[in-house]
């Protein structure tokens, strides 16, 4: 303790004065371009999400209008239960499927490497090229049957999924594979030792030495879910589409992001400041759960 | 792992996961494979027969990368060139100014660098589409020098728009690795008189030097398959980037061909599984380093 209180002052003396003389040049052009791109946009749409307004320079403030006409649209609100179906269901895939090939690749079988770098490939690819790739794919099956991915809202929703998993699941088992790493061997080979069975000593002795990876993972892949758009709007951006009993038109396997996206640049610009609401909605669901997580993750390393 | 040579059992086990693996990698590079097959078959074989080999009179040769590249009115090098120098510039740009905030913002350590701080962590959870309207509308209004030069709608100073944005998780990155670092050497330096600016570009860039990689790695990737951002900030009638120009090919038109379709997605592929086979290692522990990004 008493190391580091001189080691603190001197750091001020030696290092923190002269080095506020150069603050302009080390923070402002990072400081400047973060106002530009997050700071001002991000709180000119909260603002805007209170007004009317085709562009942003001629906004009339309308108090929160706009949020009842979002929470009443009945296309956001199929949006944020597919959605919310959509992110629980490809977060138990994937996680599943993740620390199984994770769980079987640290276990020293040949090729282990090879496998790691193929499944993690996927990754690198953008959003709209695995859209393509995999409509591509799913139509050359369905074409088969003479229907195609875009007919019906269950192909549209496994479509996704099988996509996402094919994504993700390469990134989460890099996750997994660091956390079954650090899982002390002593342990494991106590339990060998003790007579415990494989399954004895996943369940009782890995499981409970990962949680730390599982609760990164979890909460990536359930905000990812929620935050999905490249790749929603490749493979069937909302198709099929209903009508609901108002006339109005629902795409069916249209997610919240894509929602917004549409609502914003659709014909009827008047809804401008309903996607604005729309999108703090949004916010408000994806930060609390990014929130969350950090804190959840930073508890895990104090303890550690 | 606990692993027992002798036994019998444990090596057939391994050796039937060993199998079992390889055949489900295959599988995992079939989609792959099929853009990269698809892409020598005529447009209507395409769809009608997806997972045939392209023979006889399916096969298109080299007819689709030719109409690839020129078709949609716009030439696909062009989106090329552009994704590419926005990817360069804006990681660079990225990868110096945040460096540089982030040790201020560590060793300084003040309420204001503190503020910065969880702004920038702030910024990490915050999605695209809650700025996207306003982002874009500011690209259109705002100038590289305030009030005048080049708007922020092209692919030269598009950057600046990529470093506030993505400023968050690489301040976030840094200021976490900076705090990690010892001050004896930064103290040694400042006694022998050298300044905070020498400093930090002789002495405390060399030691970030893991964190430079992988948050580059991380910017690289993502900037590279952004399609959303640039295609609402840049002036789409100018400008495109790679994911732009496939979704405006497979999106807008009515008759798509797919075949030259697939040769686009092809060729956009290409580069990307080139890097990722030459620093696989980086980017593999990039992206993990990246994991706590929600």
């Amino acid at each position: 303790m008493k190391h580091r209180d001189s080691a603190a002052s001197l750091s001020s003396t030696l290092i923190r004065r002269p080095i506020r003389h150069w603050g302009w040049l080390f923070v402002g052009p990072m400081l400047l371009a973060f106002c530009v791109g997050f700071l001002y946009p991000f709180f000119r749409g909260i603002y805007l999400s209170f007004c009317r307004f085709r562009t942003t320079s001629d906004a009339v403030f309308i108090g929160l209008g706009n949020y009842s006409r979002a929470l009443t649209d009945p296309g956001f609100v199929h949006a944020f239960w597919y959605t919310a179906l959509f992110a629980v269901v490809s977060l138990v895939i994937i996680n599943l499927l993740a620390f199984a090939v994770a769980y079987f690749l640290t276990q020293g079988i040949k090729g282990s490497n090879l496998f790691r770098t193929v499944f993690f490939m996927p990754n690198l690819i953008g959003g709209i090229v695995l859209g393509y790739i995999w409509s591509m794919i799913f139509d050359g099956i369905l074409s088969k049957y003479n229907t195609s991915i875009l007919m019906k809202t269950e192909y549209g929703f496994w479509g996704l999924i099988i996509l996402v998993c094919w994504q993700q699941v390469g990134y989460m088992m890099i996750i997994y594979i660091a956390g079954l790493q650090a899982v002390p061997t002593d342990m494991i080979e106590a339990a060998n030792i003790d007579g415990a069975s494989r399954w004895q000593t996943l369940i009782r002795i890995t499981i409970p030495n990962v949680m730390p990876s599982i609760t990164i993972c979890t909460f990536l892949s359930l905000s990812n879910g929620f935050k999905l758009f490249d790749q929603n709007l490749a493979l069937t951006a909302g198709q099929p589409y209903l009508f609901a009993a108002d006339g109005s038109q629902i795409r069916t396997t249209e997610m919240l992001a894509l929602n917004i996206y549409n609502t914003f640049y659709s014909q009827n610009s008047v809804s401008r400041g309903v996607a604005q609401a729309k999108a703090v909605i949004f916010f408000v669901l994806v930060a609390s759960l990014g929130l969350i997580q950090l804190f959840a993750t930073r508890r895990k390393e104090v303890q550690q | 792992m606990i692993s027992h040579p002798g036994l019998a059992p444990e090596r057939t086990r391994k050796m039937i996961l060993t199998a079992l693996f390889s055949i489900l990698c295959i599988i995992y590079v079939l989609p792959v494979f099929m853009v990269a097959m698809n892409s020598f078959k005529l447009n209507t074989y395409v769809k009608t027969d997806t997972f045939g080999w392209p023979r006889g009179e399916s096969f298109a040769g080299f007819s689709n990368f030719v109409t690839g590249m020129t078709f949609g009115n716009y030439p696909f090098f062009k989106s090329a060139m552009y994704s590419f120098v926005i990817t360069v510039l804006s990681s660079a740009l990225i990868l110096i100014c945040t460096s540089m905030a982030a040790w201020y913002i560590a060793r300084v350590d003040s309420l204001f660098c503190r503020a910065i701080y969880y702004l920038c962590v702030f910024s990490m959870v915050v999605p695209f589409q809650m700025v996207m309207f306003t982002l874009a509308k500011t690209a259109d209004t705002v100038r590289l020098f305030g009030f005048w030069g080049p708007k922020l709608n092209t692919p030269w100073t598009i950057p600046v728009i990529y470093l506030g944005f993505g400023a968050g998780l690489a301040v976030f990155m840094f200021a976490g690795f900076v705090k990690s670092v010892p001050l004896a050497m930064e103290e040694a330096a400042a006694i022998d008189g050298c300044g905070p600016v020498r400093t930090f570009f002789q002495i405390v860039l060399p030691v970030l030097k893991p964190t430079l990689i992988s948050v580059g790695i991380l910017e690289i990737m993502w900037i590279w398959n952004d399609y959303l951002l640039p295609y609402l900030v840049l002036d789409r009638t100018m400008y495109m980037t790679m994911p732009i120009h496939i979704q405006y090919l497979k999106g807008s038109y009515g008759t798509v061909d797919l075949g030259a379709t697939m040769a686009l997605i092809f060729l956009s592929i290409i580069p990307v599984i080139v890097f990722y086979l030459i620093c696989q290692k980086h980017i593999i522990k990039g992206v993990a380093a990246g994991a706590v990004k929600g």
